[in-house]
């Protein structure tokens, strides 16, 4: 999947389909950044087509009242479970990583199952900090379906991610011209979420892969449906993704969650794209069983662009705080936090990704 | 066991006991204990070098700490003992004499002392340098982990290579495949349960080294321990304000390297090893750099991965497999294996 050979067809390819115009792809994946920065992929791609992240990176999007709220709960005694990058986020007072410092018990997992079986170890109360997009939710589901310990509950931040790209081409000056849509959401949720978008935007939506040629071979397929002028939902990945998506991890969400607006960090409220526990397993919620309401948190430092980033308003190296005083030892915002984030990833290939 | 079988803390108190314990576990492993007229053996408060009648004297120092201490493919006493002569063999210098300071932590087993002075043992013996001076200590339980070891190097060399004589149009060589050391330690780590057969490529690097010197034409020499390939050729880059550009398709990496790299989301190319050089020669001379490099059995997989150009001074390109094109910047920090 990384055949030069291969990827100089496809380069000539995306150079004949290639229009006169500005053509402005957004992906909303870390894995999707990640290929095309490593594999240094820009050098493909002709000047008037660029390829931004936007909103990709769950642990950016978070929101600083979810992370208050979980550092809240931590130091209430509980043993909080989450992913390694969620202990660096900054919340309002402090970041997780803070909070463990100070004494709070913080552990990173692999996955809600290793929540679940930390609480069933012990009498302590365990709470898993559940964020990620419709790939991480159906195991978080899973778990909660499955039999849970008492001594679990779990704080809901999971996000949906087609809500999200819609709020995208909602925004005045977006400038978008067509959706590489995520791999991985897409084998959950198959193609259908997207097809609002060329018919109520006139976007073309190509559903990518994460192995170069993947890639490469998306964006020739955006670019030749913009040069036909017809707008569709195409799979560009169908060795994974099935037109319906996986119906069994998407009635296990619809199991547990429902949907609710929630604030994603850098974009605000957003309606229905994120998930809460339905009534009857709202005994699980950490919050309710802590006591501990989300309050409204500051959500952007002054001079950060993560905000602009997240929208693909901005590459990080539009942001004046990029690589002077946020890097990945001291990140400012969030974005520099993520690795599937854009700042961070640019910032470890080297800022300067078309060579 | 018994505690004889460990160590106390009456083995670092320069008494009867340290005496037995020098005598009978340290000094009869070492083959070789001179240099000069007062050798290891005299145990006295120095040693001496006969000094060689000409070149230049080379010296470097490590302390070395890793996790684990008995690792796939060799031990920290390997690693202390080649770590250090690897130093001297990039700066083009005949191996002299190696010391050896050990600190242990009270209660060490003695039977993996010997475990590893064997392990040093065996390095000096391979390329025929003794060991002529040491110090040990003993630290109380809890005030270190387990064992840290320090040696000096001594060496001689004709002219001392240095890692940044470099200039646009040279020729970028490594002696051999890239990464193994560190995935081979990233993979054993109890947490990740890989079952893989990669060894550490630890190893005294001096013979190889020595055989492309006497081709000629070397400029700069280094070797890629800590943070691997990518940071070593960002050193040079940096220090000889020019852009080392290489291609990712030429760079040997066996393919459990890769995979273990993929699965753990880490570049073989910021992991360390410990048997390898980087080697940048003059444009006429790289072809017989690389063929003396691999007619040795350390070298047979040497090759040449790039060049040196001025287009972005400072800077490492890394012309990717697929064809791309991209920065190879200096890894961060330790490399973390991605979580989510």
């Amino acid at each position: 999947m990384s055949d030069p050979v291969r990827a100089a067809a496809l380069a000539r390819t995306i150079a004949r389909l290639t229009p006169d115009y500005p053509v402005k792809i957004v992906h909303v994946c870390g894995t999707h950044e990640a290929t095309i920065t490593e594999h240094g992929l820009r050098r493909f791609l002709p000047e008037p087509v660029e390829v931004l992240e936007g909103p990709g990176c769950p642990v950016c999007v978070t929101p600083t009242r979810d992370i208050d709220a979980a550092v809240k709960i931590a130091r209430k005694g509980a043993i909080l479970c989450t992913f390694g990058d969620m202990t660096r986020v900054p919340g309002t007072e402090m970041t997780l990583a803070a909070a463990r410092a100070d004494g709070a018990d913080v552990r990173v997992v692999l996955s809600a199952a290793e929540a679940a079986s930390i609480a069933r170890n012990t009498n302590r109360e365990v709470v898993f900090f559940g964020v990620g997009f419709e790939t991480t939710t159906p195991m978080t589901a899973a778990i909660l379906l499955d039999d849970p310990p008492e001594n679990l509950s779990v704080i809901v931040s999971h996000k949906l991610i087609p809500p999200a790209m819609a709020a995208l081409l909602d925004l005045p000056d977006n400038r978008i011209s067509a959706y590489l849509a995520p791999g991985h959401v897409s084998v959950i949720i198959g193609e259908e979420p997207y097809t609002p978008f060329p018919r109520d935007y006139g976007i073309p939506v190509v559903i990518g892969g994460f192995e170069p040629l993947d890639i490469l071979y998306a964006i020739a397929l955006i670019l030749r449906q913009l040069k036909d002028g017809t707008p569709r939902v195409e799979n560009g990945y169908p060795r994974a993704v099935r037109p319906e998506g996986n119906r069994r991890a998407q009635e296990l969400i619809e199991q547990v969650f429902e949907p609710t607006d929630v604030v994603w960090r850098g974009i605000g409220s957003i309606p229905n794209s994120g998930l809460r526990l339905r009534d009857e397993f709202r005994q699980f919620d950490a919050r309710a069983r802590f006591g501990v309401t989300g309050e409204e948190g500051e959500e952007t430092v002054p001079g950060c662009r993560c905000p602009d980033v997240l929208t693909a308003r901005a590459v990080p190296t539009d942001c004046p705080l990029f690589r002077t005083t946020c890097t990945p030892l001291n990140p400012v915002g969030p974005c520099m936090v993520g690795v599937e984030a854009a700042c961070n990833i640019w910032y470890r290939y080297g800022g300067r990704p078309k060579l | 066991m018994s505690e004889m079988d460990k160590i106390t803390a009456m083995h670092g108190a320069g008494g009867a006991m340290m005496d037995r314990l020098l005598r009978e576990h340290i000094l009869t492993e070492f083959s070789a204990r001179s240099a000069g007229r007062i050798g290891l053996d005299a145990l006295d408060d120095g040693a001496t070098i006969e000094l060689p009648t000409e070149g230049e004297l080379v010296v470097t120092t490590d302390s070395h700490v890793v996790k684990p201490i008995f690792f796939p493919g060799g031990d920290i006493g390997r690693l202390a003992a080649a770590g250090t002569l690897n130093d001297l063999a990039v700066m083009g210098a005949r191996p002299l004499a190696l010391t050896l300071g050990l600190i242990l932590e009270e209660g060490f087993p003695l039977a993996d002392l010997t475990r590893i002075i064997s392990s040093i043992a065996g390095v000096l013996d391979e390329i025929g340098v003794p060991l002529i001076a040491g110090d040990t200590k003993v630290m109380g339980k809890g005030e270190l982990d387990r064992i840290a070891i320090n040696t000096t190097g001594i060496g001689v060399a004709a002219h001392a290579v240095s890692d940044s004589a470099i200039s646009p149009g040279d020729v970028v060589i490594v002696t051999g495949t890239i990464g193994d050391h560190g995935m081979a330690l990233l993979a054993c780590r109890e947490e990740f349960h890989l079952e893989t057969k990669l060894e550490s490529d630890v190893a005294p690097i001096w013979p190889l080294v020595e055989r492309a010197l006497a081709a000629g034409g070397i400029k700069a020499m280094k070797d890629p321990t800590r943070g691997g390939l990518a940071a070593v050729l960002n050193e040079m880059a940096g220090k000889a304000n020019v852009t080392i550009e290489v291609d990712e398709a030429e760079i040997p990496i066996r393919n459990p390297v890769r995979g273990i790299g993929s699965l753990l989301g880490i570049s073989p190319l910021t992991v360390a090893n410990e048997g390898k050089a980087v080697i940048v020669t003059a444009p006429d001379r790289a072809d017989a750099v690389l063929r003396a490099l691999r007619a040795h059995p350390l070298g047979k997989d040497a090759a040449i991965i790039g060049k040196v150009t001025d287009e972005y001074p400072g800077k490492v390109i890394l012309g990717t497999e697929v064809g791309g094109r991209r920065f190879l910047e200096m890894p961060l920090g330790d490399p973390v294996p991605r979580i989510c």
